[in-house]
C-alpha cells in the first residue's frame, strides 16, 4: 500500500466501500429485490413473489436465454480459437507486420459496438453476401466484438511466457507441431480459458449491435431485457437480468475452474 | 567413431538487424573436451551457444558437429543438449516427464524410457524427486532435472549457459563439484560451458576462451590462459586485476625478461608477443602482492583503502611516482593481516614477485 498512516488508511478503505456500494452492489441488490417483489412503492418492496422469475425462465423469456447462451458459446470457443491462433501465429514475429496485424485485431475495441452494427448491417445487407435477417449476423458481430479481448489476452500471456522452454523442448528432439501441442498450448491453457470467460462475458451482455441486428428467431436476453424495461415492465425486466446474471456466473465458474486446474499443474 | 572435432564454427557471424552479436566467429572443441567460453556481459557467448544450438541462423559462417554441416538443420535434427540460464524446465510436467521429453519426442519405447530416466535422475541425485513438480524444487535441483533432462538423449555435445549464475555462492560452489564428477563419468560428452565467473572456468574447463564485443579475444588451455595471459583484457578477466606498466629492460631467449617498475627490477615471465616493444604491463593479482611499513625497501606507495573481507584485508593502494607516462597506478592487494600497516592514507612499501606473466601494451607504442 502507498499509504501508510492508519487514519488516511481508514479513510481510504471507506470511501472505496462507499463508491463500490453504491455504483456496484447497490443496482445489483435492487435488480435482485426487483426481480422478486410483488409491488414496490415504499423504500422496500411491498410483499415478495416468485412469479417474474418464472415467467423470465420459461416460454419466450427462456428461449432468449437459450439464444444467448447460444450465441455466447459459439462467439467465444470462435473468438478464443481465431484470437488464439493469430496470437501463436504473431508471437514472435516483429515489425511492420506485426504492428499492423496487432493493430487490425486491436480495431473493434477502440470502435463503438453500435458502429459495429451498423458497419455489418450495410456490408451483410446486399447479395451475394446477404446476412441480414439471419442469426449468422448477430454471431458474427458478437465474434467481431470480443474477438480483440481473446487476441490480446493470450498474446499477453504469450509476450510473459518464458521463450527458452520452447527452445529446449525443440533441442530434446520435438518437432515444432509436437512442441506446439505438448508445451506451447498447454502452458497456454490458463490465458485461453481467461480469454474464452472474457469472451464470453463479453458476448452475454451485448447489446449495442444485437439490437441493431437481430432477427425475429434469434433475440438475445439483453434484447429482451432492453424491450421488457422499454415497455415499463422493471419487475420482468429485473427477473431476466437475474437469470442473465446467473448464466453468466456459470459459464465464468466453469472456465475458471479449468483455468485453476491449468495453472495448479 | 569419427575423429572429426565436435564442434566447429567456421567465420559464424550472428547479427540482429543492424548489430553484430557475434562477429566471425572460428572455434573447433575436440571430442570429450570441455571448453569454457568467458566474457563479460552482451560479449556475445549466448549467441554462441545459441547459433551451435540452431536458435539463431547464423548470419554468415557454417557450424559443423562431428564434421557434419549442420548450418541449415533445425534445432530439433541436432541432438544437442542444452541447459539454459533459467532452467526452463517444463513447469506442467513432473520431474520424470521433463526428463522423459526428448525421448517421448523420438518416439523410444516406454520401458526404456523410465528405464534411461531413472538413471539420469540418478546420476544427478534426484530419484526421490521424480514425481515432484518443477515448482516444489529449489534452485540447484531444478538445475540437476535441467542437467538430467539434457542428458537423458545422451547427446555427444552439452551446452551450458550460466547454469550456476542463478544459484547462491554456496551452492554454486557445491554444483561445480557436481559438474566435476558428472564429466568423469561421461568422458565422451563435449561440453560448452558459458560462465562470467572465471573460478568456474578455471575449476571446469580444459580450454577457456575469452570472448569480448562480439569477437573471441583468446582462447588456449585454461592454465596456460591463467599463468600466462597473451592480452591484458584475458589477464583481467581471470584475476589479474593489478596491469601495472613497465619498462622493458631485457628479454632472454627462454621466455623470461628482466622489467622495471619504478626503481625496482624484477624477472617476468613473457607471454604475449612483444615485438621488442619496451613498453608492457605486468598481470599481478592481488594475492601476490606484498605491503609492507614504510622503509622497508619497495616501491613508495600510499594506501587509499582497506577493506576487510574476512578472510583477507583487501587494500587499494597508489605507487608514488609510477612509471607510465604521468598516469596514476592503483594497485590492489589482498593481504592475511594489517599489522604493522599505517593507517589509510599512510605510506607503505610494496613488493611485486618475479615470474608474473609480461603482457604487451595494448595501447600504442608512443614514439622517443
Ligand atoms: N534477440 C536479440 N535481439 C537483439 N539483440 C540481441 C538479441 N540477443 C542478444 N542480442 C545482443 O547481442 C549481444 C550479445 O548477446 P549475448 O546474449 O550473446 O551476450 P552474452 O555474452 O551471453 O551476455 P550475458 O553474459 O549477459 O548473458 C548483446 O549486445 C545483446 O544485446
Ligand atoms: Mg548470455
Amino acid at each position: 500500500m502507498l499509504v501508510w498512516t492508519r487514519t488516511s488508511r481508514s479513510v481510504l478503505v471507506v470511501l472505496f466501500v462507499v463508491v463500490f456500494g453504491v455504483i456496484v452492489v447497490a443496482p445489483l441488490a435492487v435488480i435482485g429485490l426487483a426481480a422478486v417483489a410483488a409491488s414496490w412503492r415504499g423504500v422496500l418492496p411491498g410483499g415478495l413473489t416468485g412469479a417474474h422469475l418464472a415467467a423470465a425462465t420459461g416460454g419466450d423469456a427462456l428461449a432468449s436465454a437459450l439464444v444467448s447462451v447460444q450465441t455466447a458459446l459459439i462467439a467465444s470457443a470462435g473468438s478464443v480459437l481465431l484470437g488464439g491462433w493469430a496470437a501463436f501465429a504473431l508471437h514472435g514475429s516483429r515489425g511492420r507486420i506485426r504492428r499492423l496485424a496487432d493493430g487490425l485485431l486491436h480495431l473493434p475495441m477502440a470502435v463503438p459496438s453500435v458502429v459495429v452494427g451498423l458497419g455489418l448491417l450495410v456490408a451483410f445487407s446486399h447479395p451475394p453476401l446477404l446476412l441480414n435477417g439471419t442469426r449468422w449476423i448477430v454471431l458474427i458481430a458478437h465474434l467481431v466484438l470480443v474477438l480483440p479481448f481473446s487476441y490480446s489476452t493470450v498474446s499477453a500471456a504469450l509476450e510473459r511466457a518464458d521463450p527458452d522452454i520452447a527452445l529446449v523442448a525443440a533441442c530434446l528432439g520435438a518437432s515444432p507441431a509436437r512442441v506446439l501441442l505438448t508445451v506451447r498450448l498447454p502452458l497456454a491453457l490458463p490465458a485461453l480459458a481467461a480469454s474464452a470467460g472474457l469472451a464470453l462475458a463479453l458476448s452475454m451482455g451485448e447489446l449495442g449491435a444485437t439490437i441493431m441486428l437481430y432477427p425475429p428467431d434469434w433475440r438475445t436476453l439483453p434484447v429482451g431485457i432492453f424491450a421488457q424495461s422499454d415497455r415499463g415492465a422493471l419487475f420482468a425486466a429485473s427477473a431476466s437480468t437475474v437469470v442473465l446474471l446467473g448464466l453468466t456466473l456459470v459459464g465464468l465458474l466453469a472456465l475458471n475452474s479449468v483455468r485453476t486446474r491449468a495453472a495448479e499443474r | 567413431m569419427s575423429a572429426a572435432p565436435a564442434i566447429q564454427l567456421r567465420g559464424v557471424g550472428v547479427d540482429y538487424g543492424r548489430k553484430t552479436a557475434l562477429a566471425d566467429l572460428d572455434l573447433t572443441v575436440e571430442r570429450g573436451e570441455t571448453l569454457a567460453l568467458l566474457g563479460p556481459s552482451g560479449s556475445g557467448k549466448s549467441t554462441a551457444l545459441k547459433a551451435v544450438a540452431g536458435f539463431v541462423r547464423p548470419s554468415r559462417g557454417r557450424v559443423l558437429l562431428e564434421g557434419r554441416d549442420v548450418t541449415d538443420l533445425p534445432p530439433h535434427q541436432r541432438g544437442i543438449g542444452v541447459v539454459v540460464q533459467n532452467y526452463a524446465l517444463f513447469p506442467h510436467m513432473s520431474v520424470a516427464a521433463n526428463v522423459g521429453f526428448g525421448l517421448r519426442a523420438r518416439r523410444a519405447p516406454r520401458a526404456e524410457i523410465r528405464e534411461r530416466v531413472a538413471e539420469v535422475l540418478d546420476l544427478v541425485g534426484m530419484s526421490a524427486f521424480a514425481d515432484r513438480s518443477p515448482r516444489q524444487l529449489s534452485g540447484g535441483q531444478q538445475q540437476r532435472v535441467a542437467i538430467a533432462r539434457a542428458l537423458a538423449i545422451r547427446p555427444a555435445v552439452l551446452l551450458l549457459d550460466e547454469p550456476l549464475s542463478a544459484l547462491d555462492a554456496a551452492l554454486r560452489e557445491e554444483m561445480v563439484g557436481e559438474l566435476l564428477r558428472l564429466r568423469a563419468e561421461l568422458p565422451d560428452t563435449t561440453i560448452v560451458h558459458v560462465t562470467h565467473d572465471q573460478s568456474e572456468a578455471l575449476a571446469l574447463a580444459h580450454r577457456i576462451a575469452v570472448m569480448r564485443d562480439a569477437r573471441l579475444v583468446d582462447v588456449g588451455p585454461a592454465r596456460e590462459m591463467y599463468r600466462t595471459p597473451r592480452t591484458e583484457f584475458t589477464a583481467a578477466f581471470l584475476g589479474a586485476a593489478n596491469l601495472l606498466p613497465v619498462e622493458v629492460v631485457e628479454v632472454d631467449g627462454e621466455g623470461g625478461a628482466t622489467v622495471r617498475l619504478g626503481d625496482a627490477i624484477m624477472r617476468a615471465r613473457v607471454s604475449g608477443e612483444l615485438d621488442g616493444r619496451r613498453r608492457a604491463v605486468l598481470g599481478v593479482r592481488p594475492q601476490r602482492v606484498g605491503v609492507h611499513a614504510e622503509g622497508t625497501g619497495g616501491l613508495p606507495a600510499r594506501l587509499l583503502a582497506a577493506q576487510w573481507r574476512g578472510e583477507v584485508f583487501r587494500l587499494d593502494l597508489r605507487l608514488d611516482g609510477a612509471a607510465h607516462s604521468g598516469q596514476e597506478v592503483r594497485v590492489r592487494a589482498e593481504v592475511a593481516s594489517i599489522e604493522g600497516l599505517p593507517p589509510v592514507g599512510g605510506r607503505v612499501a610494496l613488493t611485486v614477485p618475479d615470474g608474473c606473466p609480461l603482457i604487451a601494451d595494448a595501447s600504442p607504442e608512443e614514439e622517443t
